[in-house]
């Protein structure tokens, strides 16, 4: 017999914002403007609507400059769900899956030597890492699917 | 992409006229840093006070902005705004720049 009484409640996010974009750095550029005006309207505070936009352009460009890499540019779709106190965004490409079938690490590049050495590269998993509360990946039947999660500062005053 | 140059007390302000350095603009800013600190003062500051958003591309292009310049010479920047600013301290470039809060301090502060 399944109980149905102690199942866990279905929270309703309080808002869904849907963006869909060609995985081309100058598409992704006007999704992001799409989006921060979505979410701007949803009333998120300054430091998490920066956070989220940040996190957003890296892994769309990801997803533009690795996954469809040497292909045609095909569709992304960003699914944003707003809660009371978090966020979670969902990215879905057809792109090439990530190699190893696993998130990069995201370490934070090594600044220490002398200039001609300081890194131009390499900061983007670490933005998405360091912003982020949760991250997971998952590939599967040609699809990846990014879901990135983040914690949503309490608003005052509004 | 628009760079805008002017010479104040022997130092190249350098205004970015532009709300973004973006993975679609990045490689642009680096080619146009390049002719426009191709001469002038060894004294170089980036005036980022119109740019709201730097991702991690045009981060870098900033980066290859002071590399290009050689070791003789030096890019400060000024002005950064909230999330500019955010992306350079969480990824500690924020000690490899001298950072002005605005153009006119960076001037005042480095001529006197």
């Amino acid at each position: 017999m399944v109980r149905r009484d102690i199942a866990l409640p279905y929270v309703r996010p309080l808002r869904v914002i849907s963006v869909d974009t060609m995985g081309s750095e100058l598409a992704v550029r006007a999704a992001l403007e799409d989006m921060r005006g979505a979410l701007t309207k949803a009333a998120l505070d300054e430091d998490t609507l920066g956070s989220v936009t940040l996190v957003l352009a890296e892994a769309l460009n990801n997803i533009a400059e690795h996954a469809y890499a040497g292909m045609q540019p095909g569709q992304v779709q960003v699914r944003a769900e707003i809660f009371a106190d978090y966020i979670v965004i969902q990215l879905r490409d057809h792109g090439c899956a990530l190699p190893g079938l696993q998130l990069p690490a995201g370490h934070l590049p090594d600044a220490s030597g002398p200039r001609e050495s300081l890194p131009e590269g390499g900061f983007g998993w670490f933005l998405i890492h360091e912003l982020t509360e949760t991250l997971n990946y998952k590939r599967a039947n040609g699809e990846n699917s990014l879901e990135l999660r983040f914690a949503r500062k309490p608003c005052s005053g509004s | 992409m628009q760079l805008n140059s002017a010479i104040q007390k022997g130092i190249h302000v350098i205004t970015v006229d532009e709300t973004r350095i973006d993975a679609a603009s990045a490689i642009q800013f680096k080619d146009e840093m390049r002719a426009a600190t191709d001469t002038g003062p060894d004294h170089v500051v980036l005036d980022l006070s119109g740019v709201s958003f730097v991702d991690s591309s045009g981060l870098g292009a900033i980066v290859a902005s002071m590399k290009q310049m050689g070791d003789a010479r030096r890019l400060d920047l000024a002005g950064l705004t909230p999330d500019v600013d955010k992306v350079f301290r969480l990824t500690r470039m924020d000690s490899i720049f001298v950072i002005h809060s605005d153009a006119a301090t960076a001037v005042q502060r480095s001529a006197s």
